[in-house]
């Protein structure tokens, strides 16, 4: 019997990046997982690596609908038991460059998409006797992050918001908990150039870049049962970047 | 292979409550354990129990003598991994009746006993070429309690240390993070009144106490390699009482 046998997850932002780490972990160890993501190709493409135990639904984390759909998704193949909300934008501007349509569309998909989600699986959590959220912030979202203003707004929302549902959700038998990584070898780190990239790693206490897989061991302490008296708390993992 | 095969930990406090947990789930997990504690019956009572794998040594935190033994006692069973700070003192007084004799006891336990366990680990850690350091803080050095200042003084200068050990230990390969339960169904609670205990499980979101065990998973997740990405990381588990 595995850690997450019979249970089904949603994960948003699945298709690559953290929420691909985390889809692969969980199917690994027993669980049904629904990939939600924009990028189609690449969600269908993971969802048919995993087989039987892996769905791909299109979400674009902004629209109830599709949120509704997702969930709807996973109920056809058994009981809800969590929700990962990783799907996310990151930009790196200066706070003077940036246009406020652009501070909206970081605030809608990081900060809406991940209300809407929580919102959308309540439900089905509470059928299934109660579950699991976790929802990714940043070390962005622990202290100040220059040139990166409108992803810090939505990353402190993130926290703030996690910490709210926890208290609203407990009775529900639902925990809320927030994971903030530090630099992580994914395609976001791109947005900065490499030379960006290496001087930064010289600033983590640990002198490299977390891995998608080392998230995805956290994220599943947090779904799983062993962390069962933790909600609303603030979980770091970023080679210590945050001190 | 189990998770914590031919590994070696040091637990202070192990003894009973938290500690005595964390010893029980390690050698159930393969691991080596020096059970250090003031209390020398119940200490020998459990390594006794634990089988070939366990070894009590007699460990007042404020001592170093006690604390190189305790390493020495460590490194004969093999490689030293891991130490967790447990060992603790809580008398909540408020703060107008709080000697300084008595804010000096839990400065010296709670505090100095941290520090001292972390020096006296970084030699044989670095013999083994990496190592992790769990501190036991409390949810109460998240979000400050009444009546209970010395604790609470003892509690943040423990989660303030974590941090500064982190960045300190980053180089020699040593992860150093701190655990703030909430309220814990242990002998500790026994200095409040059933009545007190039963009025504060009403403050707690999840409406219960946690158990030993749930911290015990939580400090294994952090002394095992699936935190790998972890340093200076302050971590709650207390069904939501620090919101």
């Amino acid at each position: 019997m595995n850690r997450f046998t019979d249970q089904v997850f949603l994960i948003s932002g699945g298709a690559r990046g953290l929420g691909a780490a985390q889809a692969r972990a969980l199917v690994a160890e027993g669980a049904r997982v629904v990939i939600g993501d924009v990028l189609a190709v690449e969600g269908r493409q993971l969802a048919a690596e995993l087989g039987q135990a892996c769905r791909f639904q299109l979400l674009d984390v902004t629209s109830e609908t599709q949120w509704a759909a997702a969930v709807d998704c996973a109920r056809g193949i058994g009981e809800l038991r969590g929700l990962v909300n990783n799907a996310g934008v990151l930009i790196m501007l200066p706070m003077m460059e940036t246009s406020a349509a652009e501070f909206e569309r970081l605030t809608r998909v990081n900060q809406l998409g991940t209300f809407i989600g929580m919102k959308a699986v309540v439900a089905a959590l509470e059928q299934s006797g109660g579950g699991a959220i976790v929802n990714l912030s940043s070390v962005a979202g622990l202290r100040g992050t220059p040139n990166a203003l409108a992803y810090s707004a939505s990353k402190w929302a993130v926290r703030g918001m996690t910490k709210a549902a926890a208290l609203e959700l407990a009775p529900k038998n639902i925990r809320v908990n927030s994971v903030h990584p530090g630099p992580i070898d994914t395609d976001m780190m791109r947005v900065r150039g490499e030379e960006e990239n290496l001087t930064r790693t010289q600033r983590i206490p640990m002198k490299r870049f977390g891995t998608a897989k080392e998230v995805a061991g956290l994220v599943l302490f947090l779904l799983s049962d062993e962390s069962r008296y933790m909600t609303g708390s603030e979980v770091a993992m970023d080679g210590g970047i945050s001190l | 292979m189990a998770r914590f095969d031919d590994r070696v930990f040091l637990i202070s406090g192990g003894a009973r409550g938290l500690g005595s947990a964390q010893a029980r789930a390690l050698v159930a997990e393969g691991g080596r354990v020096v059970i250090g504690d003031v209390l020398a019956e119940e200490g020998a009572r459990l390594a006794a129990e634990l089988g070939s794998t366990c070894v009590f040594r007699m460990l007042d935190v404020t001592n170093e003598a006690h604390w190189n033994d305790a390493v020495a006692a460590a490194e004969r069973l093999g490689s030293l991994h891991g130490l967790v700070n447990n060992a603790g003192v809580y008398a909540p007084v408020p703060m107008l009746d709080t000697t300084a004799a008595e804010f000096e006891r839990h400065t010296r336990i709670n505090q100095l006993g941290t520090f001292l366990g972390m020096r006296s680990v970084i030699s044989a850690f670095e013999r083994t070429g990496s190592g992790v350091i769990v501190n036991m803080s409390s949810t109460v050095a998240l979000r400050s309690a009444p009546n209970a200042i010395a604790y609470t003084a003892s509690k943040w200068a423990v989660r303030g240390m974590t941090k500064a050990a982190a960045l300190e230990l980053a180089p020699k390969n040593i992860r150093v993070n701190s655990v703030h339960p909430g309220p814990i169904d242990t002998d500790m609670l026994s200095v409040r009144s059933r009545e007190e205990n039963l009025r504060r499980v009403q403050q707690v979101p999840m409406k219960r106490l946690g158990t030993k065990e749930e911290i015990a998973a939580l400090v294994l997740f952090l002394l095992g390699d699936e935190s790998r990405y972890m340093t200076g990381s302050e971590v709650a588990m207390d069904g939501g009482a620090a919101l």
